[in-house]
């Protein structure tokens, strides 16, 4: 017997799609494959709503229980789990809508607002490393920007991942650091060649080959970012004294004004007496 | 020796060719002829642009020594999947016979393979990847048509049909309610159908995988590759 392409790749399909009956839920569409295991949309029937449906092994159901148990703002909720006819696992979440962090960067945001955006992505990696949890699989697709600007981020490996190119620490034993090195590579992926010497250093020393010169948890990244955006020294970078004062100045833009305004009546003053 | 479609086995073939037990090591091989040979026989013809009196003398004269000397039992699991090993290890087999310069005379102990068949699939197959690609695809087609096969012998006539119709038939056209209409059944009946065949044909697929690797984790990993996504 011979199965054409065509049919191999709707076998798949097929192979793939869990069986919902049994369940309160009716399948409308695949959303997306990660490292753990297949994100449909599907249609609460009780509660007449649309969630997002996780699939996985058997296997995973221990560390799906893990991410269920992280609460904050910008981890998607777990609503619901259960067991499929073919053996496999699912958890249904709240469906996210809004852009991937890919897509909302190409609508073209200054920086300022992107550094802010990156803040808020390491909050709830903060807080899992808290929980001695790590996400092992973070970039810009595992990241979603929803409609009120709500930050959110998918996909939690927690079990062993390899992770993604370019998001990938060298090391193979991951910890809250992993996670940092990626934070690094996503800032830069958001400064995209526009950040000032600073950022560029909290990025490089995110991404220190060595786990122990990165910044210990995703808190302190997001601290030395933010210290770059209001004007002050940052922890991965040591200034120059005319880094400092021009640091000082556009920091101060007010104070330098009126300083400038000062010694220039000065001056005139001191002009009109040698007149 | 003959080759039966796909003998179900129930414990790793992998493991099984390495056993004391002759009759084991015979129905472990016959999987993996069952399995492997039409993959190795294109492998042979498109990657290494072989005629089709070498290639069949390849893949025949591959079995034959492979199961002679044992040399599958050399396998290690850490290394790489059971898939690549046969393959590097047909690779190895191509260049020594080619170093050799003769062809091997077919012994009566030959596996009795059907290369028309495969030449015929050969004539409708889409070109243009590269050979670790080429040897990929058509192991998953070669299981897929086992699995199906082995489908067949576990389900109904009218729902293996309603499955044959909708999801392996090129003809996209058809609906539900023609097949219904061609089968005599209710509409929600030919959905049912295909719900729960669909569902067997995943049980076979990952039935036959676990016969055909060695570890769990190569399971795993090779469900991966056979059915492209989460597994």
């Amino acid at each position: 017997m011979f199965i054409t392409d065509e049919a191999i790749a709707r076998l798949r399909d097929v192979a793939e799609q869990p069986d919902l009956t049994g369940t309160r839920y009716d399948l409308v569409r695949e959303l997306g494959r990660g490292g753990m295991g297949i994100v449909y949309e599907v249609r609460d029937r009780e509660l007449e709503r649309s969630v997002a449906m996780k699939v996985v092994d058997d296997e995973w159901r221990a560390e799906a229980r893990v991410i269920a148990a992280l609460e904050h703002p910008g981890i998607v909720p777990v609503h619901d789990t259960g067991d499929l006819p073919d053996g496999r696992f699912y958890y249904t979440m709240k469906l996210v809508r809004g852009a991937r962090l890919d897509a909302w960067l190409r609508e073209g945001h200054p920086l300022t607002e992107r550094l802010r955006l990156f803040a808020r992505i390491c909050e709830p990696l903060a807080f899992a490393h808290s929980q001695n949890v790590v996400h092992r699989d973070l970039k810009p697709e595992n990241v979603m920007v929803g409609e009120f600007g709500a930050v959110l981020v998918m996909d939690w490996g927690v079990s062993n991942i390899a992770g993604t190119p370019g998001y990938m620490p060298p090391e193979r034993e991951r910890d809250a650091r992993s996670d940092v090195y990626a934070l690094g590579a996503l800032l830069r992926f958001l400064m995209n060649d526009e950040g000032s010497r600073p950022l560029r250093a909290i990025a490089a020393r995110a991404m220190s080959d060595d786990p122990s010169k990165r910044y210990a948890h995703a808190g302190e990244i997001a601290d030395d970012v933010l210290r770059a955006l209001d004007g002050e020294p940052v922890a991965a970078y040591r200034e120059n004294v005319f880094e400092a004062a021009m640091r000082f100045l556009s920091r101060h833009r007010a104070l330098a004004a009126m300083l400038l305004a000062y010694l220039v009546m000065r001056a005139l003053i001191l002009l009109l007496k040698e007149i | 020796m003959t080759v039966a479609p796909f003998p179900t086995t129930r414990r790793s073939i992998v493991l099984a060719l390495g056993s004391t037990d002759a009759a084991e090591r015979e129905r472990a091989f016959d999987t993996l002829v069952a399995c492997y040979w039409k993959p190795l026989y294109k492998f042979a013809r498109v990657a290494w642009s072989k005629s089709r009196e070498d290639a069949e003398d390849l893949t025949q004269s591959f079995f034959t020594r492979a199961f002679e000397k044992e040399s599958l039992a050399s396998y290690d699991p850490a290394k790489a999947s059971f898939r690549t090993f046969l393959r590097l290890l047909f690779e190895r087999h191509v260049t020594n016979e080619w170093k050799a310069g003769q062809r091997l005379k077919r012994g009566g102990g030959d596996v009795h393979l059907d290369f028309d068949s495969a030449e015929a699939e050969i004539g409708r197959e889409a070109g243009g990847v590269n050979p670790e690609e080429y040897f990929h695809r058509e192991w998953v087609r070669s299981m897929f048509a086992l699995a199906v096969e082995r489908l067949r012998t576990r389900c109904e006539a009218v729902p293996f049909a309603v499955f044959e119709a909708y999801d392996l038939d090129d003809d996209r056209g058809v609906s539900y309610r023609e097949l219904a209409v061609r089968f005599g059944i209710a509409e929600t009946q030919v959905t049912n159908y295909l719900h729960a065949t669909r569902r067997k044909f995943r049980e076979v697929v990952l039935e036959m995988l676990r016969e055909v690797t060695a570890s769990e984790e190569e399971f795993r990993s090779e469900s991966r590759a056979l059915l492209g996504g989460s597994r």
